[in-house]
């Protein structure tokens, strides 16, 4: 057998899954989708020896549209719902993008969108979605609950903010808003792997189609999900021209300082991350309706 | 440490079991070693390779991905429960053999669970289509060309059967 032993527990109520994490802390994982934690406890990289699954929690699981401009995910959902959602896909179309690239579909028929941003992988397309997004994530604990920023969620490589008794329940994303466009894009050696750099770009434009806000997130090139809002202030107040494009990517390109992998160099990623955050602009700046 | 044991009851096939499991045992090892279902096959054992993809309640997973104990009240399916009773081949089987879609095999099993089930929702692909659901199951003999051609084969014999 490939993980090292375990205690394991379903859990038979969200109460009953914090009350277990309370009990064992750092000790126990919560088991949702496992398309990160099995192959880590396959490997003895991970050993729990408390192993909490959440799978029956279906309260945990499902898309929210009853409040007005905004979407609140639960962190059970699966991917595989998330991509047949075409009304979820529309009110938040950088997941139409993303969701592609997320491993392949036997994966995303397990793989949760809590487990996702729980495990905080650098290089993972979601937690630059929420970052770009300005998602809020709802944490509950045997104790109470909070919500956080996105921004404030991804604490380092693998960490996040939550606490040893906490798990993540649901996210709130914001939908579109009017006279906006959306992108991903991402480079990988092969599809489905882990991504090379990868950028999340939102465009909104103003009533005289000036650039009202540009929200703009990379994955892949840091320890991190990369909130690159400070290299797009020469965006602001402008026409989206091919030269301020070419600005801001030269601005990401400074801002962001990626290690290097066995798939390129830090220059090679900071050049890659340049070219899809021109792509990614362009492409979401083209996807605002003139109607709008 | 006592081994943590649990009872779990679930369908493989059609056929119920119930059978008690050590938590830590992997769904793929479990229907190899326990129950003699080795035609679903392990790879990478770290859901890269696809080899040992099952359906659970339908839909296409990693088995070397799942724990055995997971599968307590889900209906699984394997590669042995595509061919009828009576011997006769899946659809999809039947074209991977015309096409001469396998060299070793090893990928097979996998690949056949993957696309009797993305056929089944997507009866008339494109051949991009294909390659792209063919994407998470890796072969290392075929180049997948032949592949891709059993199963452009394989939808349009399906969609003749029941149009």
């Amino acid at each position: 057998m490939k993980p090292a032993p375990f205690k394991f527990v379903a859990a038979s109520s969200l109460d009953h899954a914090l009350a277990l994490k309370a009990e064992h802390g750092d000790e126990a994982r919560f088991l949702a989708g496992g398309q990160s934690l099995i192959p880590a406890m396959n490997f003895r990289l991970a050993r729990p020896s408390v192993l909490i699954d959440i799978n029956a929690l279906t309260g945990l699981a499902g898309i929210d549209r009853s409040e007005t401009g905004q979407v609140r995910v639960g962190a059970l959902t699966r991917y595989r719902a998330l991509e047949r959602d075409g009304d979820f896909l529309r009110a938040c179309p950088l997941f139409a993008d993303a969701l592609p690239h997320i491993a392949h579909p036997q994966i995303r028929n397990r793989g949760t969108i809590g487990g996702n941003l729980s495990h905080a992988d650098p290089a993972s397309e979601l937690p630059a979605l929420a970052v770009a997004m300005q998602a809020e994530m709802r944490i509950r604990s045997a104790a109470g609950g909070r919500t956080v920023a996105a921004s404030d969620f991804f604490a380092g490589l693998l960490t996040t903010d939550l606490a040893s008794d906490e798990m993540l329940v649901d996210i709130t994303f914001p939908v579109l808003a009017p006279r906006s466009g959306a992108c991903f894009m991402e480079i990988a050696r092969r599809r489905g792997d882990f991504a090379i750099a990868g950028v999340a770009a939102i465009v909104t434009l103003d009533e005289e189609r000036r650039c009202a806000s540009v929200r703009l997130a990379l994955c892949g090139v840091g320890e991190t999900p990369v909130d690159a809002g400070a290299a797009t202030s020469p965006m602001l107040g402008s026409r989206v021209t091919g030269e301020v494009i070419d600005t801001v990517a030269a601005g990401v390109r400074e801002l962001i300082a990626p290690s290097g992998n066995v798939h390129g160099s830090p220059d090679y990623q900071r050049h890659v991350a340049g070219v899809l955050v021109q792509r990614a602009i362009r492409t979401a700046h083209q996807r605002i309706g003139h109607a709008a | 440490m006592q081994p943590d044991q649990h009872e779990i009851e679930f369908t493989v096939n059609g056929t119920h079991y119930r059978r008690m499991v050590e938590s830590r045992m992997l769904l793929s090892d479990f229907l190899r070693h326990e129950l003699g279902l080795a035609g679903t096959h392990v790879g990478c054992e770290h859901g890269v390779c696809g080899a040992c993809t099952i359906l659970l309640d339908g839909h296409p997973v990693r088995s070397c991905l799942m724990l055995a104990v997971q599968a307590n009240g889900r209906a699984l399916a394997t590669v042995e429960g595509l061919a009828s009773a009576s011997g006769e081949l899946h659809p999809v089987q039947q074209a991977m053999h015309a096409h001469h879609g396998l060299q070793c095999g090893y990928c097979t099993p996998g690949i056949l669970m993957t696309m009797t089930a993305y056929l089944a929702e997507h009866p008339s692909p494109s051949e991009d289509e294909v390659r792209e659901a063919l994407s998470g199951n890796l072969c290392r003999c075929t180049g997948y060309q032949n592949i891709v051609d059993a199963m452009m084969d394989a939808a349009a014999r399906m969609r003749e059967a029941a149009p």
